[in-house]
């Protein structure tokens, strides 16, 4: 008998939940990995010392008081469109429409901004744009809700087509709005008056932002652990069946759902066309309603995580537009770093899951002997 | 997470040690660019700004990929902070933010090119910047004129059949300067000459740029030319042999067989001028228009295989002419508006939301366009020229 054939040379099995110092330790072999790794591909591909491109990267992202507002602001951002995606993802409604969610309750905010500007008081201005920016994000994702719930349409494909609606909306009021005439970009809404303006609080001018999402971030995290709209978020996301079986209203619990996390994703347009760009352009999100998804996916759906996850991401994008700048690369080098990093860090997520064997060498000298 | 943090925290604090501006002594000029070098219109700035710091001996700090909204203005900010002397935008949607970083940083010169607002926000150190480029169409209106005569001559075209196709972008006045410069230019050799256009609704689109080609073409334009960044437009024209006027720089190499001229602002005599003005703390001109005398308006070699036989000689004489100011490109003598010849307009010069016109242009017979500001305000619709679309 020869069971050398039967055994396979490689054979993976499920871990038991590693004591988290284990666990950490891995991610931080991996993040090892991944810059060692870095460093040769910028070695090979540029020939710039690779300590350097580092330093530039961590310069880029904290070297002056103004670069880390900038990364606590984009930070806060990413990490509000993350919050929003969180309690949807944990129901398992795969909404990728957090783009347009965020361009809904933006266009809607430049609209009071351009339609009331200077014609009421700033404070109600501001209250108008916020109602109407976190309600338009909420329509935007009642959309594909109610049809998920309905008619039990595919979220994923619907939320992304909302996206494409979305950017042409904002295209569209571009030409309705356009200054001057032609130009088909709107540009800055009320420059000379900020008429709509958030205000500035605190030591700087993104620290309202910053400080908005950190109080959601905790909001979000009592939300999903302690109350019990989060524990029904969680049933249905287990099994719509056993969801019934308790009497949870499934169809109720996803559209509720989907209007807190479409809401909040109005509040992140609020944030970026009211606070910090005071323009709706298309590209004003960003990519952050993708992105977002990597941060929370990261994170476990941890709101608390999140942070670490979104600033993660933001130190990246920051860090590699410095590069771009100082060593004259083209802007996809940050890119192709952190394409490295992500690929790290995710696949070390399956060495924390999972075990591997290899056929071992005693096993197959045994059996010879038997034979 | 908190010790990866940490650990990031460190490694800052240390790196913002190393850091420091190794070569302080060094002049730093600042670009910004909305796109890299694979867009025509953002690689002629980019050389424009290497040639310039090159004749200085200046350090160029080249800012790409940086999109029309709040990132400009942090780039900005990032360039003034790092020491620029002056800081230099490409596109037009960066004006806005531009502004909002020289009113935080006024010890650093911020200029702008294609912009419309510097006239009106009297900051000191904020100036718009942008070239008689209407010349430069109008010469590459007459290279296009010619090589319809010789379609005419040679019995291919009837003289009716004389129409020409333009991709525009947007309905926006520069766009509409540019295409009548050339048109102007056009018939300015050949009489019968009329024009299509269609606008794309983007700058850069290059399927929508060779779709309104096609378009053009299968409507019977015999020559095309464009106002959009994309090569687009030259492919399509090069695909079907249609004779093709580009923007920005020669499409010679991709488009042999069709390829005629092509007219592009030289930015290097703007950001010479502007920088050295900056290093010796001498005032920067709130509006600054380039021409042709002072080597901004440009056009690429003639692709003599494709254009008309005389044209460098006769693109030569015109431009001798619009130099010496004997000829002027919107003489009101040249074009009509529904049928009458016009002896005043009232331009939207000042930039506000309602398109307020406010300034008159029309005097001693001609147009006076990039006088009162340097981006172009002509947005009249002139007869012999039809619009497609309007959308956007």
């Amino acid at each position: 008998m020869n069971n050398t054939s039967n055994t396979p040379l490689i054979h993976i099995s499920k871990k038991k939940e590693l004591p988290w110092y284990a666990s950490w330790g891995i991610r931080l072999v991996a993040i090892l990995a991944a810059i060692v790794l870095c460093a040769i591909v910028t070695m090979v591909l540029t020939g710039d010392n690779p300590g350097q491109v580092f330093s530039t990267m961590l310069y880029g992202a904290f070297g002056t008081r103004r670069k880390r507002w900038v990364l606590a602001q984009e930070t806060s951002l990413l990490l509000c469109v993350s919050l929003a995606l969180t309690p949807a993802f944990r129901m398992r409604f795969w909404n990728l429409g957090g783009e347009g969610q965020i361009l809904a309750g933006g266009l809607a905010c430049a609209a009071c901004m351009i339609l009331l500007g200077n014609k009421i008081p700033n404070a109600a201005l501001i209250a108008v744009m916020t109602v109407a920016s976190i309600g338009a994000g909420a329509v935007w994702a009642l959309i594909p809700a109610i049809c998920k719930a309905k008619w039990n349409t595919n979220e994923t494909l619907f939320t992304l087509m909302m996206n494409y609606v979305a950017t042409q909306l904002v295209a569209y009021f571009s030409i309705i709005w356009e200054v001057p005439k032609g130009a088909g970009q709107i540009g800055i809404i009320n420059q000379s008056t900020e008429s709509g303006w958030l205000p500035q609080v605190g030591p700087h001018k993104y620290f309202l932002n910053v400080l908005i999402v950190l109080i959601l971030t905790v909001v979000m995290a009592v939300y999903m652990k302690y109350s019990k709209h989060g524990y029904e978020v969680l049933v249905v996301g287990e099994s719509e069946n056993t969801a019934r079986y308790v009497g949870i209203s499934v169809k109720k619990v996803i559209i509720r759902t989907l209007l807190l996390s479409g809401a909040i994703c109005g509040l992140a347009g609020l944030l970026l066309v009211g606070g910090t760009h005071h323009t709706i352009t298309t590209t004003v999100a960003g990519g952050r309603g993708f992105t977002a998804v990597m941060v929370a996916w990261l994170a476990k759906f941890n709101p608390f995580a999140m942070i670490a996850s979104s600033l993660l991401l933001t130190f990246f994008s920051q860090g590699a537009n410095e590069i771009s700048t100082v060593f004259g690369l083209n802007h996809s080098f940050g890119d192709i770093l952190t394409g490295i990093v992500l690929f790290f860090i995710i696949g070390s997520e399956f060495f924390i899951q999972y075990k591997i064997h290899f056929r071992k060498k005693s096993a197959v000298s045994e059996s010879g002997k038997e034979a | 997470m908190r010790k990866l943090f940490g650990a990031f925290l460190a490694l800052a604090m240390a790196a913002s040690l190393l850091t420091v501006p190794a070569k302080a002594a060094d002049v730093k000029v600042g670009f910004i660019c909305l796109h890299d070098e694979n867009s025509t219109y953002d690689l002629n700035f980019i050389n424009g700004a290497k040639e310039a710091c090159e004749q200085l001996g200046v350090e160029a700090v080249i800012r790409t990929n940086v999109p029309e909204g709040q990132e400009c203005y942090e780039a900005a900010a990032d360039l003034a902070e790092a020491g620029c002397v002056a800081v230099f935008a490409d596109s037009f949607g960066h004006e806005d933010y531009m502004i909002q970083a020289a009113k935080e940083y006024p010890d650093v010169q911020f200029c702008h090119s294609t912009g419309t607002k510097a006239h009106t926000e009297n900051l000191e150190n904020y100036h718009n910047a942008f070239a008689s480029i209407y010349e430069g169409r109008f010469l590459a209106g007459v290279a296009a004129g010619m090589k319809l005569n010789e379609m005419i001559e040679a019995g291919t075209i009837t003289e009716d059949q004389a129409k020409v196709g333009y991709v525009g972008a947007f309905t926006y006045a520069e766009v509409v300067s540019g295409y009548t410069s050339f048109f102007l230019g056009m018939r300015h050799v050949c009489p019968s000459v009329n024009m299509e256009v269609t606008f794309t609704g983007s700058w850069y689109d290059e399927t929508a740029e060779k779709e309104g080609a096609n378009k053009l073409m299968d409507d019977g334009c015999v020559l095309i030319s464009q106002h959009a960044d994309s090569m687009g437009a030259p492919t399509a024209c090069e695909t079907r042999g249609v004779p093709d006027v580009s923007y920005n720089g020669s499409t010679q190499a991709a488009c042999p067989n069709t390829f005629i001229v092509s007219s592009r602002i030289d930015w290097a005599p703007y950001y010479v001028y502007a920088i050295s003005a900056a290093m010796n703390g001498e005032a920067i001109d709130t509006d600054w228009t380039g021409t042709l005398a002072t080597g901004s308006v440009v056009l690429t070699d003639i692709n003599e295989d494709v254009a008309a036989a005389g044209t460098v000689e006769k693109v030569e004489e015109v431009k001798a002419a619009l130099e010496a100011g004997e000829l002027h490109v919107f003489d009101t003598a040249a074009f009509t508006v529904e049928g009458a010849a016009l002896d005043s307009y009232l331009a939207d010069v000042d930039t506000d939301p309602a398109y307020e016109a406010d300034t008159e242009v029309i005097s001693d017979g001609y147009f006076h366009e990039s006088e009162f500001r340097s981006a172009p305000y002509f947005d009249l619709q002139i007869d012999g020229i039809t619009l497609l679309d309007t959308a956007f």
